[in-house]
């Protein structure tokens, strides 16, 4: 089985570590997106959404980490709490899994590319005014993890961490590679956040974040004229 | 087991449709958005996050159309059939796949040209500006392109020969902008067939019941302005229309 990551990708994270951390053997199929390898032609095979993660199990492509996620976890039985067979507790999976995408995920990396890719890789000045309302949004999204997901509970669902907490956390990580720290002055989300990096295992969650944690980095030495030709939609998508 | 919806909406048709398709009762719990009423302190104790749509099972409150659809089909599993949400991994992962990639794409997009065509003039008091329309239309373009290419081909139903849950998920956001004038099935030969088979599939009439609101927006702009909810909405769509 491949798995085909840039682990600068949020989703592409949550895979890796599920994969990793329930022993699922697969080989890791690197796309550096930043080199424009997700538009080669042998990716385009792969997946033709030109999306990382991607999956291939023998002549079986999919894509979307939701169901890569849901698809490992039916095919190599991995332990009940990620995904519970039970049918409330899957449902609470489902709700957190389904809601984050137009929330958490977009205002994460709408922070990221607003505050890092776009000012350092495209050269494009973003209105204090939209930093400002995407700020918002993002700590709208965050207080809701709070207050709503994640409660007085030990991980979102209840006592186990489950797929909701993994998909989670990488989204909630991603801003700090942009050097904003959301963990300052939300206690209760460093707590839960503390408890899933032991869950999963510190040296894993290290080795997963490693690159987007050195973001600001590594855009020092990119090649920028490679992803010149993604700014007209990094103009529409984000401006 | 009560469903909180109004049929406005893209995701409690879907759920409205599948719900009523499968024969799995329900109550339905109408929270008009025309009115505001997801913004009511009754509603406000349904559920905090004052969308729709929203099912009640007992006392388990549950929100997220997508959640509810996979609780009623888990739930129900011995009421309905296979084919709905197939227990074939790979077949699963089909319909996993497309309800988690239309989110940003199908819903996000069809949603975005519904707001600029038929709220924007509302709100702002004039059309949309051509340039944000021009680039709603063509996103929105693209990954309808990517609906047909990538998950219908030359299927009957986007993942196998039949109809399952992403089918409805699928055809009631496109059935959104269409509600506005813009036929993205226009040229689609393919895509109409498909629509055609699926809303044979549903049952013509439960399909047209399901659209009978939206194909009606023509009226909104009235119905807003007398109920007071243009008010309620107004800074919350120019924040995101500037």
């Amino acid at each position: 089985m491949e798995l085909y990551l840039d682990l600068f990708s949020q989703p592409c994270r949550s895979v890796y570590m599920f994969a990793k951390k329930n022993n699922i053997p697969f080989e890791f199929k690197d796309i550096a997106l930043m080199n424009g390898d997700h538009h080669s032609e042998a990716f385009g095979r792969i997946n033709q959404l030109r999306k990382v993660p991607a999956l291939r199990d023998e002549d079986f492509c999919l894509a979307e980490s939701i169901a890569i996620m849901q698809y490992m976890a039916e095919k190599f039985k991995t332990p009940d709490f990620w995904y519970p067979a039970d049918l409330q507790q899957r449902a609470r999976v489902n709700e957190y899994l389904s809601w984050q995408h137009t929330a958490i995920r977009m205002n994460g990396s709408k922070i990221f590319w607003m505050r890092l890719m776009m000012p350092t890789v495209y050269e494009l000045e973003v209105p204090q005014e939209k930093m400002d309302g995407a700020i918002e949004d993002l700590n709208t999204s965050l207080t809701l993890i709070e207050e709503k997901f994640i409660q007085d509970k030990a991980f979102i669902i209840g006592d186990n961490i489950s797929l909701a907490d993994l998909v989670a956390i990488v989204e909630i990580m991603q801003p700090l590679g942009a050097g904003l720290d959301i963990f300052e002055g939300r206690p209760k989300l460093s707590a839960w956040r503390d408890r899933v990096v032991d869950a999963i295992g510190k040296d894993l969650f290290d080795d997963a974040h490693q690159k987007i944690l050195g973001a600001e980095e590594a855009i020092k030495h990119l090649d920028k004229s490679i992803v010149q030709i993604f700014k007209p939609k990094v103009i529409r998508l984000f401006l | 087991m009560e469903l909180y919806l109004d049929l406005h909406s893209q995701p409690c048709r879907a759920v409205f449709l599948f719900a009523r398709a499968t024969g799995i009762p329900f109550k339905f719990q109408l929270v008009d958005l025309t009115k505001g009423q997801q913004y009511s302190d009754e509603f406000g104790k349904v559920s905090v996050m004052r969308k729709v749509p929203v099912m009640k099972d007992g006392s388990f409150i549950l929100t997220e159309s997508i959640a509810i659809l996979q609780y009623l089909l888990q739930k129900h599993s011995s009421l309905v059939p296979d084919h709905w949400y197939p227990s074939d991994l790979q077949l699963r992962a089909r319909v996993n796949e497309y309800l988690s990639w239309q989110h940003m794409t199908i819903r996000a997009q069809g949603s975005k040209v519904f707001l600029l065509r038929a709220m924007f003039p509302i709100i702002m008091g004039s059309e949309a500006p051509k340039d944000k329309m021009d680039a709603a239309v063509e996103e929105l373009k693209q990954s309808v392109d990517l609906l047909e290419q990538k998950f219908l081909q030359d299927k009957a139903f986007l993942v196998s020969d039949r109809i399952c849950v992403a089918d409805v998920v699928a055809v009631v956001e496109l059935m959104q902008p269409v509600a506005t004038g813009l036929d993205v099935f226009e040229g689609r030969p393919k895509l109409v067939a498909w629509r055609q088979r699926v809303k044979a599939e549903l049952g013509p009439k439960l399909f047209d019941e399901a659209h009978e609101v939206i194909l009606k927006v023509s009226g909104l702009s009235q119905t807003l302005q007398d109920s007071g909810a243009l008010d309620l909405l107004r800074p919350k769509f120019q924040k995101m229309f500037s």
